[in-house]
């Protein structure tokens, strides 16, 4: 088997060899390929009988959102170690902050482009905020903390009426546009989508630089070792605080889109279920795996949006009056449990497993001036 | 080089050190020796910032670098001296303004507290050095933490193996390195020069001190799969990487065979003698202590009590009491 395998990829190998080297243009090859491929699938059988290619051009939309926040808490999870249940708060503050500045509810219309950035920095000030008083948890003492950091954020949203109109949330949002160029409308998924994907590729090409570089080694030292890490001189507090803020900016950023994209915030949105689905793709794509993650939390959104509401239609086709009772959809939890309970019984490391980078040989030389 | 002025650390009430005067020369190899609990890991923890001196200071090459934390209770000032203008604002407008602006003006001079009170406990918990600084001028000293003694110039290693274990030896060299690594955060981010220079120097010198404790070839290898003995090399070359001045090793030689412990001798020899670094360890082994030190120090219930060259100290009848009792000593 491997023997044929080594065969079969012997010709890609001076193309991998390439992309190990360019790895950034290597990710945006590969997103725009797959972007490109994605809505070409959906127009042939059995893809296309499903929904309309708009309809699944908006679903891989919300889906990529979804990988995104996957990517931005693994920065949390997977790099630095910090188990952080409530993740969906900075996806809250991300939407409410672009909500604010661009809706009829304030009356303030700004433009949504350096918003996107605003959102980041919301983001990472509210990641700081969470960061450093919980610096000297870790485990199940941090889950709880930042568990109810991810309620008090919804739970605030929803009574704090007169600012943010309770339950009913602020809707109307603006769409973004490119003046005189592109109006992005509810009814063309094409922009979003178009952003949507540059952005994936955009933060996915950003994660992968920070891991390698030194501040990605510090979240590799306090993750392995807190106190050998200390030792080495790595300063934890500040390598903690960065990978909150790091993670939060990313949810933040994305909240800004995934506002701007269904044009309403409501408290409901940023509920503990989606920290833990996100979450769980996590875990499910293999924590540490940037590419691993993204992957998993895409499939796992169009599993239950798509498959699951076909599931529906699959068996109203039997007629079997006991079965045709059952709403799929209802059920997605109880689905996420056993698939989360088998990976930790068949493969408790993830489907995509996170690897460490293996260096190329560089021939040894011992400079003039040696060790010092 | 390094020196140690009435060192004392007490939990609780046990005084695990006891007043300790200490003296490391320079490029010299220095051994700490003692009986089970004597306070020699303690003595250990408190150099490399660990934990706190009750009371004496340690000096590294004249300069102050640990001393008692003092005016802990002076902190809190620092906290609430941000929100004070804000809150005599506050009832400034609730009080003497009044009605609907003084309400206004009230709530928003509460925030602008709070804000200032969040500001005050970041920098607190953050602690930027301009901020030591600062807090040193009112009489408050924190305590050092290990990542400032690395950043002074010291460097060590543990008992118990301590590797960033599914990390490979090069990565873990690499994290050895952090503290001469100035890469931002946006240099990273958009791989500048400055970064990508930087990032093939360290690699390339991870790679050579690698070769230097004679782990070459094994680039790629997780920290986890190596043999015992080579882990110990990769958590004293990973000491290295920071490049100390003044290496302290926590029993080196301790789990490893006759043939091992020779060769932990000569690398520790080699790492004094090549890179100039000051040695200072602790260990069980008497033929590696015998053998290498310049200089011994003996501990027993926390105390000193004989320190001189490794002929004198084998025959001084204080430490054989120390070790093998009085009845031992006395038959000598």
């Amino acid at each position: 088997m491997s023997r044929i395998s080594t065969a079969l990829s012997a010709p890609f190998a001076p193309v991998r060899a390439y992309f190990r080297k360019h790895r950034s243009f290597g990710i945006f090859v590969g997103v725009a390929l797959l972007s490109i491929a994605l809505p070409l699938l959906t127009r042939v059988p059995p893809f296309d009988g499903i929904q309309s290619t708009n309809a699944w051009v908006n679903a891989f939309t919300t889906a990529a959102i979804y990988a995104m926040l996957a990517m931005g808490l693994n920065v949390v999870i997977g790099f630095a170690g910090l188990l952080d249940l409530g993740y969906a708060a900075f996806f809250a503050l991300g939407g409410y902050t672009y909500a604010f500045v661009a809706s009829p509810f304030t009356g303030v219309h700004l433009p949504f482009w350096p918003m996107l950035l605003a959102g980041g920095v919301v983001g990472a000030i509210f990641g700081v905020l969470l960061g450093a008083p919980t610096l000297r948890l870790r485990g199940d003492y941090l889950a709880i903390v930042t568990l109810g950091f991810g309620e008090i954020v919804p739970i605030t949203l929803m009574n704090a009426d007169k600012f943010t109109d309770g339950v009913n949330g602020i809707g109307g949002i603006d769409k973004p546009s490119i003046p005189g160029i592109l109006q992005f409308t509810l009814t063309n998924p094409w922009p979003m989508y178009g952003l949507v994907i540059a952005l994936f590729a955009l933060i996915m090409i950003m994660i992968y630089r920070l891991q390698d570089s030194r501040i990605g080694r510090t979240w590799d030292a306090i993750r392995e070792d807190e106190l050998a890490a200390e030792s080495s001189g790595v300063n934890v507090v500040i390598a903690k605080l960065q990978a909150f803020a790091v993670g939060a900016s990313i949810a933040g950023i994305v909240g800004v889109v995934n506002a701007a994209k269904i044009t309403i915030v409501t408290p409901d949105q940023f509920r503990f279920a989606v920290s833990i689905s996100v979450l769980a793709a996590v875990v499910l794509g293999g924590m540490g795996n940037t590419i691993g993650v993204a992957t998993g939390a895409f499939v796992i959104y169009l599993f239950q949006s798509i498959l699951l509401k076909q599931l529906n239609t699959l068996v109203e086709n039997f007629n079997i009056p006991v079965l045709n009772q059952i709403d799929f959809l209802d059920f997605q939890y109880v689905l996420y449990g056993i698939v989360l309970v088998l990976m930790m019984l068949k493969r408790p490391q993830g489907i995509f497993p996170a690897r460490r980078r293996m260096r190329e040989f560089a021939p040894l030389k011992i400079g003039k001036r040696g060790l010092k | 080089m390094l020196r140690a002025r009435g060192v004392t650390r007490k939990f609780g009430g046990l005084i695990a050190v006891n007043s300790v005067d200490f003296e490391i020369p320079r490029g010299s190899i220095s051994a700490i020796i003692g009986p089970n609990g004597a306070g020699k890991t303690t003595f250990f923890n408190v150099i490399a910032g660990i934990y706190a001196p009750t009371a004496g200071t340690i000096e590294l090459d004249g300069k102050p670098l640990i001393s008692p934390p003092t005016g802990a209770g002076r902190e809190p000032i620092l906290l609430i001296l941000p929100t004070i203008p804000f809150i005599a604002l506050a009832i400034y407008s609730l009080l003497v303004v009044g009605g609907d602006t003084g309400l206004v003006e009230g709530v928003a001079s509460v925030a602008a507290a709070l804000l200032g009170f969040v500001g005050a406990l970041l920098l607190n918990i953050i602690r930027p050095a301009w901020y030591n600084r600062l807090i040193k001028r009112i009489g408050v000293t924190r305590p050092a933490r290990p990542n400032d003694m690395v950043v002074a110039g010291l460097a060590r290693t543990f008992q118990n193996i301590r590797l960033y274990k599914s990390l490979t030896t090069l990565e873990n060299i690499l994290v050895g390195m952090h503290v001469h690594m100035h890469g931002s955060f946006l240099g990273a981010l958009f791989k500048s020069r400055l970064v990508r220079e930087e990032e093939a120097a360290a690699e390339q010198r991870a790679r050579e001190l690698l070769a230097f404790v004679d782990l070459a070839g094994m680039e790629n290898e997780l920290a986890k799969n190596l043999p015992y003995g080579k882990q110990r090399l990769l958590e004293i070359a990973r000491a290295i990487a920071s490049r100390p001045k003044l290496l302290l090793l926590d029993e080196p030689a301790a789990g490893m065979n006759p043939r091992e412990t020779e060769e932990m001798t000569a690398l520790i020899r080699r790492i004094r003698d090549e890179l100039g670094i000051t040695i200072l360890l602790i260990e069980h082994d008497m033929r590696v202590v015998m053998g290498i030190s310049d200089h011994i120090t003996v501990l027993d219930h926390g105390e000193k009590i004989a320190e001189g060259l490794p002929k004198a100290i084998r025959t001084n009848p204080k430490v054989i009491e120390a070790y093998l009792g009085r009845g031992a000593a006395a038959g000598h």
